[in-house]
C-alpha cells in the first residue's frame, strides 16, 4: 500500500517535471526541472530495491551532468529560447511522434497487465552492491572495459573540442596544413585555398 | 486501539530519532559559529563575542533573532522563483546526509534496566515491557542504509545548485562570478574526494558508513588513518574546497567579490546560506572521522565496557562528537591562519596535483589490496 | 501491495514520449540533449523495474553502462556546445546551416 502511494506520488511529480521541462523557453529552468525528474526517479528507484542505483543516479546526473549543463548555461549567459521561425512542419511531426509513442506506451501497459503477474521476492539480493559488483567484474568484464575506453575517449575529445591555440601554437598548426597541402599539390597538382 | 498504535510505533520512534538528531546536530552548528569567533578572536589577540551572557554563550540566539528581524530585501530583477529556491536547496542538501550518520555502537537492551521497576503497574507495566522488547538491539542511526558513502557524496554534490542558482538568480555581476566559481571548484574537488574515498572503500569492502567502522575495528591498525593516510590528506583537503572554507572560499572572497553569491541575500535567506555552509563543515567533518579515524570507535574501551551496553555506547558516542570538533576546531584554525588561493592556482592544485595524487593512491592500494587476498 | 511491473513501464514510457516530442519541439540545443537525457532515464527505469521483477542484477548493470555513456556524451556534447556558441554566439540548431548548398 505505501509503496504504490509512494510510486504515484514520485511519477506524477516525474511527470510533472519532465512536461515543465520542455514547456519552458528559459534553458535554466528547464535544467532545474529535469534535476527535479531525475531525483523523482532516484526515488523511484530506492522503491525498487536498488538503493545503489539510486545513489549513483544523484551523484552521476544530478551530481555532474546536470552541475555541468547549469555550469554551461551561466557561463554562455544564455537568454530565452526564440520562438520557432521556420520547420513549423516540425509541430505536426512531433505531435505524430508523441501520438503514436503514447499508444505504444498504452498498448504495452494493456499488454504487460494481461500477462502472468510476476511475484516479487522481498528478499532478493539482486540490489545489493556486492552482487553488482561481482556482475561487473565476471560476467560483464568486457562492457566494462568498453565504458571505460569510451570515458577516456570522451575526455580526449571534450579537450580537444574546447581548445582555444594561442597564436604560436595556431600559426603552427596552419604552416603545418599549408605545408601538407603544398605536397599534395606538387603530388596531385591539384590547388586548393585554405 | 493497542494494534494502531503498535503500527505506529515505528514511526514514533522515527520521528523522534529524527528530531533529536536534527536538533543536536543544529544545537552543535550554532555553537560552531560562536566558537569560531571565539576562537579567530583569540588568535588575532581579542576577546571576540562577550556581551551576550556569561562568555557570549547566548550569542547565536541573539544572531538569530537579528537574522528574523532584518528586513527582507529582494533584487528588482532577480528571477524570483530561482531566487527563493536556492537558500532552500543549498540547507536542504546539507542537512540530509544527517540521517545516515552512525552517532554510535549498537545498545543490546537500552531500556531492559526499566523493566523490573514496572512490571506491577496496572496498564503501562506491559507496555513499556513491550517498548523494550522492541527496542532491543537499537542502531544509534537513523536510516541504515547500503550504500552510505554514495548517499552522503551524492547530496552533498546536489548543494552545488543552491549556490549555483543562488549566483544566476540574483542578477548581480559578483553573484555570478560567485556562482561561476564556486560551481567550478566544486566540481573539480569533487572527484579528488571520491578518488581520495575510493581507497577507505576497498580496504573495507563495504559502502555502509556502519560496515566501515566495523571494518576499521577488526583491521590491524585499527584506524584507517595510518594505511590511507595519503587518502586523509587529499579528503581533508577536498573538504575545505567543497565547504568553500579559507583558503578556498573564493566563491566569497570578500575582498573581490564583495560576498561572492549570497551578495543580494539578506535576513533569513542569508541565515540558510551561513547555517547551510556550518553544516556542510559538520557532515565532511563526519565523513573524515567515520572513513578515517574509526567513527565512534575508542581502542581498548572494549577492555572497560562491554560492547552493547549502555556506558560503552555513551562514551563511544561522546568521542564521535569528540573527533567531530577536534577537525572543527581545525577549521577555524585554518581559518585564523593561512589566506586565500588564487583561482588559477586553485584550479591546477586541484587538477594536476590532488587528483592525480588520488588516483596513485586507489592504484596503490589495489595492489596491496589483491597482494594481500591473494 | 506492490504497483505492478506495468504501471513502471507507463511511466517511462510517458516519460520517452515526453523527451522525444522535445527533442523536436526545442530549438536550442542545450534543450535537446536535456530532452535525450530524459529519454535515457526513462529507458533505465524499465531496466530497473525489470531486474526488480525478475530478480536479476543484469538490468540494473546496463543501467550502469548507460549513465556512463551519458555522462560521456555530456563531456562531449557540452564540448560541441560550447565551440559552436564561440562561432556562432549562439546555441540555436537553425543556426548551425553553415555546411548548408
Amino acid at each position: 500500500m505505501a509503496s504504490t502511494v509512494l510510486f504515484f506520488l514520485f511519477a506524477g511529480f516525474a511527470i510533472a517535471c519532465a512536461i515543465s521541462m520542455v514547456y519552458h523557453k528559459n534553458p535554466l529552468y528547464s535544467a532545474i526541472s529535469l534535476v527535479g525528474v531525475f531525483i523523482a526517479l532516484s526515488c523511484i528507484y530506492v522503491t525498487l530495491a536498488a538503493p545503489f542505483i539510486a545513489a549513483v543516479q544523484i551523484l552521476i546526473y544530478a551530481g555532474a551532468i546536470m552541475v555541468l549543463v547549469v555550469f554551461v548555461i551561466m557561463l554562455l549567459n544564455l537568454d530565452e529560447d526564440k520562438p520557432l521561425n521556420r520547420l513549423r512542419y516540425l509541430y505536426a511531426v512531433g505531435g505524430g511522434l508523441g501520438l503514436i509513442l503514447l499508444v505504444q506506451t498504452f498498448f504495452i501497459f494493456y499488454a504487460v497487465m494481461r500477462a502472468p503477474q510476476q511475484s516479487v521476492d522481498v528478499e532478493q539480493t539482486a540490489g545489493k552492491t556486492l552482487s553488482i559488483g561481482q556482475a561487473m567484474y565476471t560476467e560483464y568484464l568486457l562492457p566494462v572495459e568498453i565504458v571505460g575506453v569510451l570515458l577516456l575517449m570522451a575526455i580526449i575529445g571534450g579537450v580537444i573540442l574546447v581548445r582555444r591555440l594561442e597564436p604560436g601554437q595556431l600559426r603552427l598548426v596552419v604552416n603545418e596544413e599549408l605545408d601538407r597541402r603544398n605536397e599534395e599539390q606538387e603530388k596531385d597538382d591539384f590547388r586548393v585555398a585554405l | 486501539m493497542e494494534s494502531a498504535l503498535k503500527t505506529a510505533f515505528p514511526f514514533i520512534v522515527y520521528s523522534v530519532g529524527i528530531l533529536l538528531a536534527f536538533q543536536g546536530v543544529l544545537m552543535i552548528v550554532a555553537y560552531t559559529v560562536l566558537a569560531e569567533r571565539k576562537v579567530l578572536g583569540w588568535i588575532q589577540g581579542r576577546i571576540g563575542p562577550n556581551r551576550v551572557g556569561p562568555w557570549g554563550v547566548l550569542q547565536p540566539f541573539a544572531d538569530l533573532l537579528k537574522f528574523i528581524f532584518k528586513e527582507d530585501i529582494v533584487p528588482d530583477k532577480s528571477t524570483r522563483f530561482v531566487y527563493f529556491l536556492a537558500p532552500l536547496v543549498a540547507l536542504t542538501c546539507a542537512l540530509l546526509p544527517i540521517v545516515v550518520y552512525p552517532f554510535g555502537p549498537r545498545i543490546a537492551d537500552p531500556l531492559g534496566w526499566l523493566v523490573p521497576y514496572v512490571t506491577d503497574w496496572p496498564t503501562l507495566g506491559p507496555a513499556i515491557s513491550w517498548i523494550a522488547e522492541q527496542a532491543r538491539n537499537m542502531p544509534l542511526t537513523i536510516a541504515q542504509i547500503d550504500v552510505g558513502v554514495l548517499f552522503v557524496l551524492g547530496i552533498t554534490s546536489v548543494g552545488v545548485y543552491g549556490i549555483a542558482l543562488a549566483g544566476w538568480s540574483s542578477n548581480s555581476k559578483y553573484s555570478l562570478m560567485g556562482g561561476l566559481r564556486s560551481s567550478a571548484q566544486m566540481i573539480s574537488y569533487e572527484l579528488a574526494m571520491g578518488a581520495s574515498v575510493l581507497g577507505v572503500v576497498m580496504l573495507a569492502g563495504t559502502l555502509d558508513l556502519n560496515g566501515i567502522i566495523h571494518a576499521q575495528i577488526t583491521s590491524p591498525f585499527r584506524w584507517y588513518i595510518i594505511p590511507q593516510f595519503i587518502g586523509f590528506v587529499v579528503f581533508l583537503i577536498a573538504a575545505f574546497a567543497e565547504t568553500n572554507r579559507v583558503p578556498f572560499d573564493l566563491p566569497e572572497a570578500e575582498t573581490e567579490l564583495v560576498a561572492g553569491f549570497h551578495t543580494e541575500y539578506s535576513a533569513l535567506k542569508f541565515a540558510l546560506f551561513f547555517m547551510a555552509e556550518y553544516v556542510n563543515m559538520f557532515t565532511v567533518s563526519v565523513m573524515c572521522t567515520v572513513l578515517f579515524l574509526g567513527g565512534w570507535y575508542v581502542p581498548g574501551l572494549s577492555h572497560i565496557f562491554e560492547p552493547g551496553s549502555i556506558p560503552y555506547a555513551l562514551v563511544s558516542h561522546v568521542a564521535f562528537i569528540g573527533k567531530i570538533c577536534a577537525f572543527l576546531f581545525f577549521y577555524i584554525w585554518v581559518r585564523g591562519t593561512l589566506p586565500r588561493f588564487r583561482f588559477d592556482q586553485l584550479m591546477n592544485f586541484g587538477w594536476k596535483f590532488l587528483l592525480p595524487l588520488a588516483l596513485a593512491n586507489v592504484i596503490v592500494t589495489i595492489f596491496v589490496v589483491y597482494l594481500l587476498n591473494s | 501491495m506492490e504497483p505492478s511491473l506495468a504501471s513502471y513501464l507507463a511511466l517511462s514510457g510517458i516519460l520517452f514520449t515526453i523527451g522525444a516530442v522535445g527533442v523536436i519541439f526545442k530549438r536550442n540545443a542545450l534543450g535537446m540533449f536535456m530532452c535525450i537525457e530524459l529519454m535515457l532515464n526513462a529507458v533505465n527505469l524499465t531496466f530497473v523495474a525489470f531486474s526488480r521483477y525478475y530478480a536479476d542484477t543484469t538490468g540494473q548493470l546496463f543501467v550502469f553502462m548507460v549513465m556512463s555513456v551519458a555522462a560521456a556524451e555530456a563531456a562531449v556534447g557540452l564540448g560541441i556546445i560550447i565551440a559552436f556558441f564561440r562561432n556562432r554566439i549562439s546555441i540555436d540548431v537553425d543556426d548551425a546551416s553553415i555546411l548548408r548548398n
